[in-house]
């Protein structure tokens, strides 16, 4: 059996939680398998039901008073307790900050190996993966030697799809933890903005060395602001000190998944690239027609963005007037 | 305080990396070498604390004897002490690592433990998430990634608690933990200064030991290291200056965002 932990937001799967499932359907299907989810922390039918459209023929809950929030030892922990009781031949989550976390504590309570951010997964009686390193930028080819195969897949690897959509069977999972387990609880969840974020945006506006200053960055605002979206940047420029950390898009930042990424004044360096490279489309505008950026996007507009954005942004609007 | 940071050597982010014709490592040949980024961070918020607090910063790091380099480099940006872990060139997997740092740390915490362990959230370059968790709970210790903040209560020795702050979609996260503890961290938890000249010449001085591993191989083995097939797209060149913006506007709207 596969057993698939679930990210999830309240009573939905998060987009990661779906392509878990997603990743471990084909995974579950290589191994003449049935697909199993984990929930922690919430016993929602909604939730159940999403599971169950996502492949999962059965979904263990695991609700207790400490498990509302997060906290990765108390996670760990509850998966620990799953393989113990359950026996599952893998466990599968998403790669998420959360995702792997969760699943290197495992791993170390287990004293077993951990394969992160995985993009292809053969199993066997040796298992083989490909894996992602350098962000995205190199592929690992690896074998595994385990009991259990603890593994994550890359976010982003595959694109959320349902499955069959079955009702799957509901059990509820008896946990027991202790004061070990709560000492890395959240004390607090601290929220800075409600709305669009930079990894939910449709729209992202991403900015490079190119904009030339922290106020150049006020067209980008306007832009990412008339169409929903939210602005980006590159590492150079959370380096000058133009943009917080919180926009960055890249390999140390944020993985931006929207149905449009607009990169201007970006020349596109792998580490920004991987960030950025599950974007459903890009357009780059630049006055280099040779950037990488621009010859990775699947449009470009060759030119000063500072022309060019306010141009974008007067006939959105008059479009929308008229 | 005392605090150790676990940096790891990996080349520049931002070169173009190739493999070698085996394919078990990386074409170390055209590339410039720097610490991975959320150490070089690890590195100056302990510094931060130590000026803040007292105390002193200790760096470790498990790799060639080429990876002093980085150990010279943290001393010249404010630590005191580097310590190597000389493994030759070949990459360890995670649990090899996790534990040859382990036995490393209980050497060196012989008199006093270190009330504070830093690691970056994952190295630029393997990039397994792992090995920080897998080294706190060896050593018992409760350990929280992603950290963009930390503050210590007290004066920062012995007892006392440490508050760190993970960012999250919107927002972030408080965690406490009481010391000793380990955090995994990444970029933005501040701007890594510059050595000074004074920092140039101790980073230089200083000796750096080194300490032997008897940690033996874990379950996951490298077979081959490859780069992932290029897609080509050809790019529509929707035009030159702000005359493209009603194209521009077009694919807006096509694409259903407008």
């Amino acid at each position: 059996m596969l057993l698939v932990i679930l990210d999830h937001q309240g009573d939905a799967l998060t987009e990661a939680g779906r392509e878990a499932l997603t990743f471990g359907r084909t995974l579950a299907g290589r191994m003449g398998v049935d697909v199993e989810a984990a929930v922690i922390g919430s016993d929602a039918s909604a939730l159940i039901s999403e599971a169950g459209q996502y492949g999962a023929a059965t979904v263990h809950t695991a609700t207790h008073e400490l498990l509302t929030d997060y906290g990765p030892d108390a996670h760990s922990s509850v998966v620990e307790q799953m393989i113990r009781e359950l026996e599952p031949d893998a466990v599968l989550a998403c790669g998420t900050e959360r995702g792997n976390e969760v699943m290197a504590h495992v791993a170390a309570r287990l004293d077993a190996p951990f394969v992160a951010n995985c993009v292809d997964v053969t199993p066997g009686d040796s298992w083989t993966m490909t894996r992602v390193q350098w962000g995205g930028s190199l592929l690992e080819d690896c074998a595994l030697d385990a009991d259990v195969a603890l593994l994550t897949c890359g976010l982003h690897a595959v694109v959320a799809e349902p499955g069959d959509g079955q009702e799957p069977d509901a059990e509820s999972f008896d946990v027991a933890l202790t004061d070990a387990d709560l000492v890395t609880l959240v004390r607090q969840r601290v929220v800075m903005e409600a709305g669009v974020t930079l990894p939910t945006a449709p729209v992202v506006c991403g900015g490079g060395r190119g904009v030339g200053s922290a106020e150049g960055f006020s067209q980008l605002e306007e832009l990412a602001t008339l169409l929903g979206g939210r602005v980006g940047c590159s590492r150079a420029v959370t380096n000058l000190g133009w943009r917080p950390h919180s926009d960055q898009v890249g390999q140390t930042g944020t993985r931006i998944a929207p149905e449009i990424y607009i990169a201007s004044g970006i020349s596109g360096a792998i580490q920004h690239w991987v960030g950025a490279m599950a974007s459903k489309h890009i357009l780059a505008i630049n006055t280099d027609a040779e950037a990488n950026m621009v010859v990775k996007a699947d449009w470009a507009v060759i030119g000063d963005l500072h022309e060019v954005i306010p141009a974008i942004i007067a006939e959105v609007s008059a479009r929308r007037g008229s | 305080m005392r605090i150790l940071c676990c940096v790891k050597r990996v080349p520049a982010p931002g070169a173009k990396i190739n493999v070698t014709d085996d394919g078990m490592a990386v074409d170390a040949a055209h590339l410039g070498f720097t610490t991975s980024p959320h150490e070089e961070c690890a590195v100056e918020g302990a510094v931060q604390l130590v000026e803040q607090h007292g105390g002193e910063v200790t760096v470790l790091t498990l790799g060639s004897g080429e990876a002093s380099e980085q150990l010279r480099y943290a001393v010249s940006v404010g630590a005191a002490h580097g310590v190597l872990v000389d493994v030759g060139s070949s990459d360890w997997d995670p649990q090899r690592t996790a534990a040859a740092l382990t036995e490393a740390i209980v050497a060196l915490e012989q008199e006093q433990p270190f009330d504070l362990i830093l690691f970056g959230n994952e190295s630029a370059d393997s990039g397994g998430f792992q090995v920080g968790i897998r080294v706190a709970r060896a050593l018992g210790r409760p350990v929280v990634q992603g950290i963009k903040g930390i503050e210590v209560s007290g004066d920062g020795s012995a007892a006392g608690t440490v508050t760190a702050r993970r960012e999250i979609d919107g927002g972030f996260e408080v965690y406490e933990l009481p010391r000793p503890c380990v955090l995994g961290v990444k970029e933005g938890l501040n701007l890594p200064r510059y050595p000074t000249m004074k920092g140039r010449l101790a980073s230089k001085k200083v000796e750096i030991p080194e300490v032997a591993t008897s940690a033996v191989a874990g379950g996951q083995q490298r077979v081959k290291l490859h780069r992932p097939e290029e897609t080509v797209s050809e790019t529509v060149i929707l035009g030159h200056g702000p005359e493209a913006a009603p194209a521009v506007v077009d694919v807006l709207a096509e694409l259903g965002v407008l």
